[in-house]
């Protein structure tokens, strides 16, 4: 078999639909959009039964926290009688240590119900030691495949610490140096292994997620009577958010969702140069901004995270003010945890403090920590690779050059993003090449794919 | 020498350079996409020689042998003095100062 690039992307379709277990083509309409929802339910769980599933795993019903000390902190930082109190959802107790055990799970378990014999995953973050963590559970073979070095052989440490703990799950490890290639290598275990392709982007793993959400409203309502204001997702690939918007919505909950990003701005993902430059290698605008504008092009053909419906406003904060909110989650609650998945709660503690002291907040997620993958090693490799750290204004600092760590916790910020432009931008995007007049359906699914309303995006393909 | 059954990493090319995708940066594209996977070696090896090893899903993979009994060497890192100081900051400004 040729198994040059373009031979193997030549083969993709086929490749995939054999891996997934699912045609993509039959929720294709004739215009310029597909059937979302139907592909969302053609998983054939209902959120029960997501539940039930994940309960078998040991997955889910982690603790939701009141941060009584950070909320303290932030009152401190703002003005008279502001300052919402900040929960935050420890994702970081379900087995495998992040939330994605969730989004692996119902993969996992769809993969060894459709009997295939094992499963692979590209991933260099916590999906791949959740999916790992669950393949174990299941008694099904794990390949994870990782952009781990740069040219040079040097690796990021938090994303060795993942290689460490797949092995350490009985994964296979397959680890490359920087670039998006990566995918033709999936492709190719795929085809090699005939497993199944465990992709963070299937309807699999975004259900998985709504459990998230929906456990958020549960909990939240049993412990504080009502439902929260804002929950703040972290957002790269947009599935987390997608997941946890969608389960809030199914319990019925009002909370607004905000979106949060670490700024890497400046910096290329596929720069090899770049690459350990950079102190965050997951929840950054890198993945967070053309991941919402052009949600396809992941590795299946129609992703199932589509954040840009979901996020009621989007704003990024620093690296310098992620690590700094770390240190103050292991020093005022004595939460040691690990940096990327406290974004959102970075963002949060700025948000807080333009809400009212009876307004409440949720952070809904934690990840674990460990060597490689901590705030200490993680400065520590910044300053060994010419990265400036000092304590400053966060506003100066510039992704890749220097990290400032905030001189007073009131100088976190949070940047706006502007959701006008993602959502014109996501218009022209799947708008694309197509020649034809735009049909009722096509204007319906662009409504839907921006949040927005048939005035909005009638006026934005206009001026296409 | 590696000796078979011994459990080591090898190293491959996955594309030269000439042969990477056109959409990449230059610092990128000048450099072969390289790959590293761990198994158990199917016959004696010298380090540096293409040799095939059994993967731990039982996969056969050929590559270069670069190390024998490939262990992590990831820790927490140097001392970084300004997590220290955060810590104590926010404490300060939370709980008050000691006196």
């Amino acid at each position: 078999m040729d198994n040059s690039y373009d031979a193997i992307m030549a083969r993709k379709n086929e490749i995939i639909k054999n891996a997934v277990g699912m045609d993509f083509d039959k929720f294709e309409k004739p215009g310029i959009g597909f059937d979302y929802e139907a592909m969302m339910e053609a998983t054939g769980y209902t959120i029960d039964e997501i539940r039930r599933v994940q309960s078998m795993f040991s997955i889910g019903n982690t603790p939701l926290i009141e941060l009584k000390n950070l909320t303290e902190l932030a009152r401190k930082c703002a003005p008279e009688g502001k300052g919402a109190r900040i929960f935050i959802k420890d994702e970081a107790s379900n087995p495998s240590g992040s939330f994605k055990a969730r989004r692996a799970c119902t993969s996992v378990y769809q993969a060894k119900k459709l009997g295939y014999k094992g499963v692979v995953t590209a991933t260099s973050g916590n999906y791949g030691a959740a999916v790992a963590c669950c393949a174990a559970m299941a008694g099904l073979k794990c390949i994870v495949v990782q952009e781990c070095y740069d040219s040079h052989g040097v690796g990021q440490p938090e994303i060795i610490e993942k290689a460490r703990k797949c092995e350490a799950l009985g994964a296979e490890v397959v680890q490359l140096t920087v670039g998006p290639e990566l995918f033709s290598t999936v492709l190719q275990l795929l085809e090699e292994t005939g497993y199944f392709n465990a992709s963070l982007y299937t309807p699999f793993g975004i259900a998985g997620v709504e459990t998230l959400g929906y456990e958020i409203a549960e909990q939240f309502r049993a412990k504080v009577g009502k439902d929260p204001d804002v929950v703040v997702c972290t957002n790269a690939g947009g599935g987390n958010l997608t997941g946890t918007a969608r389960g809030l919505r199914k319990a019925g909950c009002s909370a607004k969702v905000i979106a949060a990003s670490v700024n890497l701005s400046g910096l290329h993902m596929a720069s090899d140069s770049q690459f350990n430059k950079k102190s965050f290698t997951t929840g950054h605008t890198g993945f967070g901004v053309p991941y919402s504008v052009n949600p396809d092009h992941s590795d299946v053909p129609r992703s199932a995270a589509r954040p840009l419906r979901y996020m009621d406003r989007y704003v990024t904060v620093t690296q310098g003010s992620v690590f700094y909110i770390t240190e103050c989650l292991a020093s005022l609650e004595g939460l040691e945890k690990g940096p990327a998945g406290n974004t959102s709660l970075a963002a949060a503690f700025r948000l807080a403090q333009d809400l009212d002291r009876d307004q409440c907040i949720v952070v809904q997620e934690t990840e674990y920590t460990g060597a490689g993958k901590h705030i200490n090693p993680q400065l520590s490799f910044a300053r060994q690779n010419g990265i400036d750290i000092h304590f400053g204004d966060p506003k100066d600092e510039i992704p890749g050059k220097n990290i400032i760590l905030p001189a007073h916790p009131s100088l976190i910020q949070v940047t706006d993003l502007d959701l006008d432009h993602m959502r014109r931008s996501r218009i022209k995007r799947a708008v694309g090449t197509h020649k034809d007049e735009l049909t009722d359906e096509d204007i319906r699914f662009l409504v839907e794919e921006t949040n927005t309303d048939e005035d909005y995006v009638r006026s934005v393909v206009a001026s296409l | 020498m590696a000796k078979k059954g011994d459990w080591v990493q090898i190293h491959n090319v996955v594309l030269p350079p000439e042969e990477r995708s056109s959409a990449l940066p230059e610092d990128t594209k000048a450099n072969p996409l390289e790959m590293w996977v761990k198994g158990y070696l199917t016959e004696d090896a010298e380090i540096g020689e293409v040799a095939e090893v059994v993967t731990r899903t039982g996969r056969h993979a050929k590559g270069e042998v670069v190390k024998v009994n490939p262990y992590f060497e990831h820790n927490f890192g140097f001392f970084v003095p300004e997590v220290l100081e955060i810590g104590n900051t926010v404490r300060k400004i939370t709980f008050g100062g000691e006196d």
